[in-house]
């Protein structure tokens, strides 16, 4: 006599505790708290607010906790939470020229008008492993300046002025919003870099980097890189103003590329761009590289069918919460259609070995005949 | 910092949301078999897992409502068992694992082997909603071949399979065309299940999460599978009979039962092979449900 | 009788730079008209605009159909000129990649056609396939083979055989010898010729090859820098060139 195996609720509330004792580890060692994930993970929770479009790192900090440091498995804990906020309307843009920077470097000119600002990064840091953090050592203060004064305008107005980078015409529409509006292709600038700024930073990185390895190479510039805090207004149709609600992290990117000029166009340099949450430069400089190529059609390129440049391949594939669904839930099972493929493959074999037998008989009696 | 103890709203999605998904479904049911873009919710589950159709499933729950899910046929695999919960959870509805009692059923990969009555929504999970995608990978392009009405394409795929094996080589996901206009992908159910979607008194809809899309069949629609003249589309299912009830008419899944190889098969709609065998129908190696 | 296609002012530009302008010709039923002039030329960009793959930006191009007589395609509704492009015009890429499906059998290819307008007999479709195959001297084993495993000539055929099945009266030709060898240049030129002349085929071919219009073409046009420069018959214009660019164009052929 044969029983079916039953108890899939049993086993399912069994892994989930089994999970929660892996994810504390050895009680031994003292808990993380949320405090120290946001404070001293910092660039793990930009990723994660940055990824899933959410702004708050303590929240991000919690998925990052309970998911037990797999940051794409934290992306998708916040974008779940974020779904469910209810939505009271749409900020103003925010004024990036206004940004209190902590870092901002060009990689075109020298010196302009705000200086470079190294800020605290990696860059020059020679990568041995510091073995007194292991003793968890306390870092001595870093030296403070006073903050430059005046604003810190974009290096790209200064090329505009010349009329030498291509303008970026503004719009008075709505942009769509990919959160709310299924995702349809052709997508407009405004949707493509939405998708880009959540896109995966690992896939976004590949993609920016084939473009400079000769697949839709667009030779780019860093024109300004610049990390800091912007403030974030909101309008509120009761005062008839705006007032500032938050004062956000982000880090944004302009390239300026080289562009030899079209059917319609004299030569010019033209732009990619790149923004995120929190301090996330890789991503934003990959994300406008990624920009830049697939405007070939706006700026009358050749499409030369390199993956940067397909916005379907792009914009379909980009977002990892989407692709690490798909991609694992081939373990889920397959039983039926497996069965269907089975039936189909045991008829298929068995007719293959009718036919060859039967032609093998016929060989048989010619040589005999 | 966030408050983090609010609580959800009824099926979890907001009132916002599930209009939007009915005004998608009142979209596709006015235009059976077209695929609805529609903007998909991030949900708390991952994207190849029912997102879609958990989505459909709370559009359409009400307080009242009976819900079943299945996974491959069966109320007790381990996805079914875990969507069931969400809405136990979220929307506080009865659930059953009895077809005939549900008002709801939520589906992956099979169709119920009891007829469905006109009381009654079978919501898909929907993978990969375009049928034409493996011939056509462009979404731009695939829509302006529905549009166009332009199949020509689908049926090259058939064509091949003839050619090569002498016989139709698509086992499940067996396309068809819905009301005589779309070709529409009937979810990965086996071929087994494609004549239950014809003319059925039951509302079907579809969810493709990841993908955005929702599209329908409404009640008592013509569903005709694919194929040609001279090779007629066919159910198929496994020469056996059920080993537990005895049933030769229903879908069966194979079941390895020792080292040596062994198998038996069985229904794969558990509720199906447990109702027959509470009415004394026996299989070979089954007892009745009385005694079991 | 009415012509098979009239086109009037046609003129595309890239820009500021001229595709093709003011073209105007008129095209017979039967009739096989070349289009000659050197890369650049803008006999591509008029070959595309004709058959509907480019939008022209003035002009018209009134074609007569079977079922509602002189309609201009340019403002055609897009299913219906698509539905002319499977049926009743044919096109012949220079490539045979552009125009065939590199990973569907031969029969495949030559039964889309069929299928795209509502054949749904395997067996009927098999046949008619087997039957276009040798009439483009393809071998009947060769049924269930991808395109991909043909050689070049091979693959052109197909794509004419692809092309003619289902009895179009209109087929657009672009460069259809271009990068094949000299020798399987010739056999596929007479089969083309053959084909033409068996089935009353009206066409278009766009060729820098005088020797390829001197074969088929009836009547000839010639272009320079996107504008028609000269045309008449075909032997009058290559035995007695007017214009200087096309006495240029002879006389830089050696054995026409």
């Amino acid at each position: 006599m044969y029983v079916a195996v039953k108890g899939g609720e049993r086993a399912i509330e069994n892994a989930h505790a089994w999970l929660a004792e892996e994810r504390r580890g050895d009680t031994s060692v003292p808990e993380l708290s949320v405090a120290q994930i946001r404070e001293q993970m910092g660039l793990a929770v930009a990723r994660v607010m940055a990824e899933g479009s959410l702004y708050d790192p303590d929240l991000a900090a919690l998925a990052i906790k309970q998911a037990r440091g797999d940051l794409i498995e934290a992306v998708f804990l916040i974008r779940a939470y974020r779904t469910t906020l209810p939505r009271f309307g749409a900020s103003r843009p925010i004024e990036t020229a206004d940004m209190a920077c902590k870092r901002r470097v060009s990689a075109t000119f020298k010196d302009a008008p705000g200086g470079q600002v190294l800020g605290p990064t990696f860059d020059y840091t020679h990568r041995l492993l510091d073995f007194a953090l292991a003793a968890e050592g306390e870092v001595p203060p870093a030296p403070q300046a006073e903050p430059a004064e005046g604003p810190v305008p974009h290096i790209t107005g200064f090329l505009n002025r010349e009329g030498l980078i291509q303008q970026e015409r503004p719009s008075e529409e709505t942009p769509p919003d990919l959160t709310r509006q299924p995702l349809e292709t052709p997508a407009d600038r405004s949707l493509r870099l939405q998708a880009l700024a959540r896109g995966d930073e690992g896939f976004i990185l590949g993609l920016g980097y084939s473009t400079q390895r000769g697949y839709a190479k667009n030779h780019a510039f860093v024109g300004e890189l610049r990390i800091g805090d912007v403030e974030v207004e909101f309008d509120i149709p009761e005062l008839g103003f705006a007032v500032t609600i938050a004062e956000i992290e982000v880090t944004e990117c302009e390239t300026v590329n080289q562009f030899k000029g079209s059917k319609l166009e004299p030569p010019q340099f033209t732009r990619g761009y790149g923004l995120t949450f929190g301090m996330a430069e890789r991503k934003a400089i990959s994300m406008a590289l990624v920009d830049r190529a697939m405007r070939w059609r706006e700026l009358g390129e050749d499409y030369v069918g390199a993956p940067a440049q397909d916005e379907e391949f792009v914009l379909y594939h980009c977002d990892s919460i989407q692709a690490t669904g798909f991609v694992e839930h081939i373990k889920l099972p397959h039983y039926v259609d497996f069965q269907a493929e089975l039936e189909l493959v045991r008829r298929m074999r068995r007719e293959a070995a009718e036919a060859q037998a039967a032609a093998g008989a016929a060989a048989m009696k010619e040589a005999a005949e | 910092m966030t408050d983090m103890s609010q609580d959800y709203n009824f099926a979890y999605l907001d009132e916002q949301t599930k209009r939007m998904i009915r005004r998608a479904l009142l979209k596709a049911v006015a235009i059976p078999g077209y695929q609805v873009p529609f903007a998909s919710r991030e949900m708390p589950m991952p994207y190849g897992w029912g997102t879609g159709g958990v989505q459909v499933t709370a559009a359409c729950l009400t307080p009242e409502d009976r819900l079943k899910v299945i996974d491959q046929g069966a109320d007790d695999t381990t996805n079914a068992v875990s969507i069931r919960k969400f809405f136990e959870r979220t929307a506080d509805v009865a659930v059953t694992e009895a077809t005939s009692e549900a008002s709801i059923i939520q589906t992956r990969h099979r169709i119920p082997e009891q007829a469905l009555s006109e009381e009654q929504i079978l919501v898909y999970q929907v993978p990969i909603p375009e049928p034409l995608r493996f011939l056509e990978p462009r979404e731009s392009e695939t829509r302006k071949m529905h549009a166009l009405e332009e199949y020509g394409l689908m049926h090259v795929k058939l064509y091949e399979d003839i050619a090569k094996n002498g016989h139709i080589a698509t086992a499940f996901a067996y396309p068809v065309k819905v009301e005589g206009r779309y070709v529409m992908d009937p979810s990965p159910i086996p071929k087994f299940d494609n004549p239950k979607m014809d003319d059925c008194p039951a509302l079907q809809l579809f969810g493709a999460g990841r993908e955005q899309r929702i599209y329908a069949v409404p009640p008592f629609t013509k569903v005709v599978s694919l194929d040609f003249e001279d090779h007629p589309f066919e159910a198929g299912r496994a020469a056996h009979d059920c080993a537990l009830c005895g049933a030769g008419d229903s879908y069966l899944d194979e079941v390895i039962i020792d080292d040596e190889g062994g198998r038996m098969f069985v229904c794969s709609d558990t509720d199906h092979c447990r109702t027959r065998r509470e009415a004394g129908h026996t299989g070979a190696l089954g007892v009745p449900e009385a005694f079991a | 009788m009415t012509p098979l296609l009239e086109v009037r002012d046609l003129t595309k530009r890239y820009g500021p730079r001229i595709g093709c302008a003011d073209v105007t010709f008129e095209l017979w039923p039967g009739e096989v008209l070349g289009i000659v002039g050197e890369s650049g030329s803008g006999k591509s960009t008029l070959l595309s605009c004709l058959a509907g793959h480019l939008a022209p930006d003035t002009g018209s191009v009134v074609y007569d159909t079977r079922a509602n007589g002189a309609r201009d395609t340019l403002t055609m509704s897009e299913p219906e000129r698509r539905m002319l492009g499977r049926t009743d015009w044919a096109f012949v890429h220079q490539n045979p990649r552009d125009g065939l499906r590199m990973n569907v059998s031969a029969g495949g290819n030559v039964g889309e056609r069929l299928m795209a307008v509502g054949a749904r007999h395997y067996g009927n479709i098999r046949a008619t396939a087997s039957d276009w195959l040798g009439r483009v001297e393809i071998a009947d084993e060769r049924i269930d083979d991808r395109p991909s495993a043909f050689s070049g000539g091979m693959q052109q055929r197909l794509q004419i055989a692809r092309n003619l099945v289902t009895g179009p009266r209109l087929v657009f030709m672009d460069e259809p010898t271009g990068g094949l060898d000299v020798s399987v240049q010739a056999r596929l030129l007479d089969l083309i010729r053959a084909l033409v002349r068996d089935l009353g085929l009206s066409a278009i071919i766009v060729t820098h090859d005088l020797a390829v219009v001197r074969l088929l073409a009836d009547r000839l046009m010639v272009m320079k820098s996107g504008r028609v420069v000269e045309e008449g018959l075909t032997d009058q214009v290559l035995d007695d060139p007017q214009h200087a660019y096309t006495q240029l164009l002879v006389s830089s052929v050696l054995h026409v």
